[in-house]
């Protein structure tokens, strides 16, 4: 409000005096003025906008799409890369999850492997060992059959002994063979 | 008109002549306010011309001060009259960067604010307003008229609203032109007068204690001078796009 009483208070004191005297008043009425001004004017402004249209405004335009497209086709590249690295990311867990899986069967195999291994080794030693009780009993029985017969032989000396000793006169061997044998059927 | 020793307002809108010129009988004298017109489109032209130059993508300063004002001016024009508006960019552009440079370089003590001088926003309002009707007429016709005549108004009142519509219009150029002068002249009015109010002050023995309150009241106009100045370029600007849509789209 100020401001228009102070621009009124300054145009009603100006426009007496240019009213007066054409040179020297109130510039911005002085009209001797105006069509320099309009000249000059119309020369700046008509090169200014020339500037502009013709070379400033096309070029910041252009600089700006540019830009704006520089970031879209960046953004999109981003957004198709982490697509990209996501299916990597889940491709390589896959192979994970299978060599996992591989793994384990892989270990399971081998245990059963050396599981049946290890089976058919015991049963392999348990048969050697049954073989070998069976040899052994059959030379025991054997030794056993050999003392025994032995034993007749040491008890036939011992008769033959015992009566040369006693009777002064060895027996025949038929007599105590068939001595031994009553004795023993007895 | 004013007296030697004493500060007088109105002598910063004197037209001074540097170079006389005589043109066809009339006097093209390039003066002050022809070198502040063209101090004012080679700052906007450095700016927007070598600002850009360098047409990187990450700009640098200048760059990003010419993309901004670029944007600034599209983003009003296109927010009043649409995407259609930007074939009258270029114009709303250089309009908007004139007058917003000439405000800015007034504020420089000692220049010349060639914004101040009727001649020059009249020219500005009435290139604004052929702009609009040669629009307006090549766009749309004699629809273009439909402006004048509003929709769904009692027929008996046509004529009175038909009236006013055109009255209306025709004050659009008187006062585009109006305000921009008006507050250029009286801001930088205000503002010397309480400049003098110091030296005046300062000059007169012990009333000299005071020149510290219109010092201070000249520091706080500054600023506003400074706001005004853009404010003051940025409601031309508006006020063209406003005008400009109008010629876009005649209908009400």
């Amino acid at each position: 409000m100020r401001r228009f009483l102070a621009s009124a208070l300054v145009l009603s004191s100006a426009l007496p005096a240019f009213a007066a005297e054409s040179k020297g008043g109130f510039p911005p009425f002085n009209a001797t003025t105006f069509a320099g001004q309009l000249f000059w004017l119309a020369l700046t402004f008509g090169t200014l906008y020339l500037l502009m249209s013709r070379v400033a405004l096309p070029r910041v335009g252009a600089i700006l799409s540019e830009r704006e497209a520089t970031i879209e086709s960046s953004l999109a590249q981003a957004s198709k890369a982490q697509a990209a690295a996501e299916a990597e990311a889940q491709g390589l867990e896959q192979a994970l999850a299978k060599a996992k899986a591989n793994a384990q069967a892989i270990a399971q195999e081998a245990r059963t492997k050396s599981a049946r291994e290890i089976d058919a080794k015991r049963s392999a030693v348990e048969k050697d060992l049954a073989a070998k009780m069976v040899a052994a009993e059959a030379s025991i029985n054997e030794t056993k059959a050999k003392a025994m017969a032995n034993v007749e032989d040491i008890a036939k000396d011992a008769v033959s002994a015992i009566v040369e000793q006693l009777a002064g006169k060895a027996p025949t061997a038929a007599a105590v063979t068939k001595a031994i044998n009553a004795a023993r059927g007895e | 008109m004013a007296q030697p020793g004493t500060i007088d307002p109105i002598h910063q809108f004197e037209i001074q002549k540097l170079v006389p010129i005589n043109l066809f009988g009339f006097d093209m004298s390039f003066t002050n306010s022809a070198l502040w017109m063209v101090i004012a489109v080679s700052v906007t032209t450095f700016v927007m011309v070598y600002g850009s130059a360098s047409r990187s993508i990450v700009p640098g300063r200048l760059q990003s001060l010419a993309e901004m004002a670029y944007e600034f001016v599209a983003n009003t024009l296109t927010g009043v009259t649409g995407r259609e508006g930007m074939k009258f960019f270029p114009f709303v552009f250089s309009l908007f960067m004139f007058v917003f440079a000439a405000n800015m370089l007034g504020m420089i003590p000692g220049s010349f604010t060639t914004t101040s001088h009727i001649i020059v926003t009249a020219a500005f309002a009435m290139l604004v307003i052929t702009v609009v009707l040669v629009a307006g007429i090549v766009g749309h016709g004699s629809h273009f008229f439909g402006l004048f005549v509003p929709s769904g108004v009692p027929g008996w009142l046509l004529p009175f609203m038909v009236l006013i519509e055109v009255v209306s219009f025709v004050s659009r150029p008187i006062s585009l032109s109006l305000r921009l002068f008006g507050n250029m002249l009286a801001g930088h009015i205000a503002l010397k007068v309480f400049g003098a109010f110091v030296a005046a002050l300062l000059g007169a023995g012990a009333a000299g204690i005071l020149a510290p309150l219109p010092l201070l009241l000249a520091v706080a106009l500054t600023a506003l001078e400074f706001l005004v100045a853009f404010l003051q370029a940025y409601v031309f600007t508006i006020l063209t796009c406003v005008y400009l849509n109008d010629a876009l789209h005649p209908g009400h």
